[in-house]
């Protein structure tokens, strides 16, 4: 009995509190994907995986610099706007015809220039940046209907190589060069949040900002570098969803930055800041993909569904941060 | 010891804010391998010595020496890098990083622009076993207490060579155990070399740890004393400013006629009454008709006696009687329920909504109590506005302009106004004349003691103590947040007598309430 308590008492400090948001968002995940396997049997094949991968790449680097944003208590509404611009300008240069390198450059110097600018606004007007992000979305939206009223497809070759470049083995499963790209941006994240000043900056302000001030931390520095990764993020994201849709069009990823920072929390970063993880948010997103492939497979399901089970889960794990007390003043 | 050269000397220094003169040609000096307290009273310009010391403030005058060379910091930053170090009262860390990156965090040591946590960690241990704590340097600083947090901060701070170390109240929310634990770090720090400069409204603790005290007042320096040669009656006489005697005749001059105890009902008897870390349990009846003073130095807790008996902090112990029925005081609403009202120390920030009228400030503690549903009806808001901007002779007497625009004085007034219309049954009032003129604090202390022979309890909260004895009936005195004595003010009490109390602390008689 004793022993018992004690054992207790030692396994639950061995697992530090921040970490249970991931897991149970890792929990979830593998129960999702459980429940598909017993349902469906074509739910079994690996590709579904991969899949999950291919539709949601450019979502998983947007989430990417999504969470360093909301790792600092911040948040960034403009994403889904710059995910369109970029793919909108990426496909006027290209019918305009621009070389596929020049156009390259030029779209993924967009969304971090305007997330440079977002970051100062919100650091040296001291301003929220909940309204100077959205100021951001209305901004690159407008500048997306401006560029064209309608849909623009892209014909370039090295934009449908992209595309159509499947990269795996002869039996037939595959995954996209996105979702590759999608792994090195997750990669250099991760390493940047755990191993580098900035990432450990960013955790810092996120957990009390005045206390990085007072003690000597660059924190108007890494609040607007934290935009500028989003930003930049957010232009990968427009580049890959151009590769998948090989077209600008001016009404896409409208609502996007929703899913994401829905991708966010349910991957266990706690929305005031300073606690959690880029590999919680790819496991968030997963989650996001894996009901989507649930409702698709159902057939009979309107997919609508999704953002009901989707709002459930947010309301679930916000719960879950408060009951596990990550509270931090 | 006091043979070696001053690692620090501040000579002649001045500070000037609009108004008011903070530091007026103070100097100080601060050898290596000392504990120096430096103690005055609030608003003594303790805070604005340090600030101008670590480079948050520059001077109007003086010079600074570090080490024997003239610096001028401009900021915290530049302070630490030269090694001045500041430990503030409140701990300012990042509770969500783990202990050892607190301690680094800026500084960490990286190979390659990676930071190498192992490296860190090891360092980190290192450190700690120098202050003699034993934690795990990987675990989340929030898991902690805010003692080991204090801690961890002092590791940050005398982490990058500092030669002095500024703690400026770091004990005020730590208890004794914690206390103890702190002390022995800075015993060992002391011991090491290191020059600190300790701030605290706590007499007992400057007396265990400080070799020497530098008394302030007014912004100007009373002087340097080994503690061995200062007792604590001279060092509260030094911090106060008067001569007990001076004090004794002021008082002589009026006093309330408390010769005749109050013979009224018990209307608020707490017992064993206390929260953790604000301030120690204390028995205290009040009876109608009676004004009892609560004295002491600033920071002794008076305030937060006042604020547990209105249930604006929770009592964490202990056990509350209205009128012989036992109830809690767990909020305000509660408090007013039982008709008890509290006009805050702080009228700027808790009790005066500056943009409001004058009338809409009166009537607000009434309209609460009535519950938002039932509005109080204009005409009978107009007549008792009237009648108390009258009675109180609040000016300008106009019930419709915004209680920002009056002067301090009047804004005491309408505060009162406002308890006062709520016919309270014990009215707490919290330094109601602070800060405010002569005239007008001679009308609210006439008020106060007309209250009372209305048949209304008063605790009387203030700073003055001239001015408690002329209107209390019965005095409590608080020391280093504990309620030492509780003395009845007959002839035998004088203000000589409460600073002996304030200064020694219990062992002289207590007078059973």
């Amino acid at each position: 009995m004793t022993t018992l308590s004690l054992l207790a008492a030692r396994t639950r400090s061995r697992l530090p509190r921040r970490h249970v948001p991931v897991l149970a968002t890792l929990v979830l995940l593998l129960v999702l994907y459980g429940v598909g396997v017993s349902q469906y049997r074509a739910f079994s094949n690996i590709q579904v995986v991969f899949n999950v991968f291919i539709d949601n790449g450019f979502l998983l680097v947007v989430a990417v610099g999504m969470t360093f944003v909301i790792l600092t208590g911040g948040i960034d509404l403009s994403v889904g706007s710059v995910v369109a611009m970029t793919a909108m300008v990426s496909a006027f240069l290209l019918r305009e015809g621009l070389p596929a390198a020049l156009v390259l450059i030029i779209a993924l110097l967009i969304g971090p220039t305007l997330g440079f600018l977002m970051g100062c606004v919100i650091h040296f007007f001291d301003i929220q940046p909940f309204i100077v992000t959205l100021a951001g979305m209305f901004f690159a939206r407008g500048m997306c209907t401006f560029i064209s009223g309608s849909s623009i497809p892209i014909t370039d070759g090295f934009w449908t190589r992209m595309s159509q470049q499947r990269i795996g083995n002869p039996s037939g499963n595959f995954v996209s060069i996105s979702v590759l790209i999608a792994f090195a941006v997750v990669a250099v994240a991760a390493y940047t949040l755990a191993y580098t000043r900035l990432g450990r900056n960013v955790y810092a302000i996120g957990g009390n900002s005045q206390s990085a001030l007072l003690m000597g931390l660059p924190v108007g520095r890494t609040r607007i570098a934290v935009y500028t990764i989003s930003g930049l993020c957010a232009a990968i994201g427009g580049i890959l969803l151009s590769f998948y849709t090989l077209s600008g069009a001016p009404l896409i990823g409208v609502g996007m930055e929703l899913d994401v920072i829905a991708a966010v929390v349910i991957g266990g970063t706690v929305l005031t800041g300073g606690s959690g993880y880029v590999f919680g948010t790819v496991l968030g997103v997963l989650v996001l993909g894996v009901i989507q492939t649930l409702i698709t497979f159902d057939g009979s399901l309107n997919s609508w569904w999704t953002k009901i089970v989707i709002g459930g889960l947010l309301f679930a794990f916000i719960l879950l941060q408060r009951l596990i007390g990550i509270r931090y003043k | 010891m006091t043979g070696s050269q001053p690692v620090l000397t501040m000579t002649g220094i001045s500070k000037s804010f609009p108004g008011v003169r903070a530091l007026d040609g103070v100097d100080f000096r601060l050898l290596p391998g000392e504990v120096h307290a430096l103690m005055g009273e609030n608003g003594a310009g303790k805070s604005t010595l340090i600030k101008v010391l670590t480079g948050v403030y520059r001077t109007d005058h003086g010079a600074v020496t570090l080490g024997g060379a003239e610096v001028s910091f401009s900021g915290p930053m530049q302070a630490t890098a030269a090694g001045v170090s500041t430990v503030y009262q409140e701990v300012n860390l990042c509770t969500n990083l783990s202990v050892a990156e607190n301690i680094f965090i800026g500084r960490e040591p990286r190979r390659l622009g990676a930071v190498r946590w192992a490296e860190m960690r090891r360092r980190a241990r290192a450190l700690l076993a120098r202050l003699d704590l034993d934690i795990d340097v990987n675990a989340q600083l929030g898991t902690y207490s805010l003692a080991v947090q204090q801690m961890v901060a002092i590791a940050r701070a005398i982490d990058v060579e500092a030669r002095v170390l500024v703690l400026d109240e770091p004990t005020s929310s730590l208890d004794a155990g914690e206390v103890a634990q702190l002390f022995r770090v800075m015993r060992q720090l002391r011991d090491d070399g290191l020059a600190i400069l300790f701030v605290t409204h706590f007499l007992d603790q400057v007396y265990e740890i400080a070799d020497r005290i530098t008394v302030l007042r007014n912004g100007r320096l009373v002087g340097e004393y080994p503690t061995s040669e200062l007792p604590q009656l001279g060092l509260v006489e030094k911090m106060i400013g008067k001569e007990l005697r001076a004090l004794e005749r002021l008082d002589e001059q009026s006093r309330h006629d408390a010769a005749a105890p109050v013979e009224g009902a018990p209307l608020l008897d707490v017992r064993e009454l206390g929260r953790r870390s604000a301030v120690a349990r204390f028995d205290l009846t009040i009876h109608e008709g009676e004004v009892v003073g609560l004295a002491g130095l600033l920071g002794s807790g008076r305030t937060e006696v006042a604020r547990l008996l209105f249930g604006a902090d929770r009592a964490d112990h202990g056990s509350v009687r209205v009128h012989g029925t036992p109830t809690s005081l767990r909020n305000p609403v509660a408090a007013i329920g039982h008709g008890i009202g509290f006009c805050s120390e702080n009228r700027r920030a808790e009790g005066i909504v500056g943009e409001l009228s004058v009338r809409e400030n009166i009537i607000l503690a009434l309209q609460a109590a009535r519950g938002w549903l039932r509005p109080v009806p204009r005409r009978r808001q107009d007549e008792l506005v009237d009648r108390y901007v009258r009675a109180l002779s609040i000016r300008p007497a106009d019930p419709d302009i915004p209680v920002g625009n009056l002067s301090g004085g009047n804004q005491q007034k309408v505060l009162l106004a406002r308890w006062l219309i709520t016919e309270p049954r014990l009215l707490i009032l919290d330094e109601p004349t602070r800060g405010i003129d002569i005239g007008a604090k001679t009308e609210i202390q006439r008020l106060v003691a007309q209250l009372s022979d209305g048949g209304m309890a008063v605790l009387f909260v203030s700073a003055e103590l001239e001015e408690v004895l002329r209107l209390s009936h019965r005095i409590a005195v608080m020391r280093d947040r504990e309620m030492v004595a509780q003395l009845t003010n007959d002839q035998s009490v004088d203000a000589d007598r409460i600073m002996q109390t304030i200064a020694a602390g219990a062992g002289h008689e207590e007078v059973p309430s």
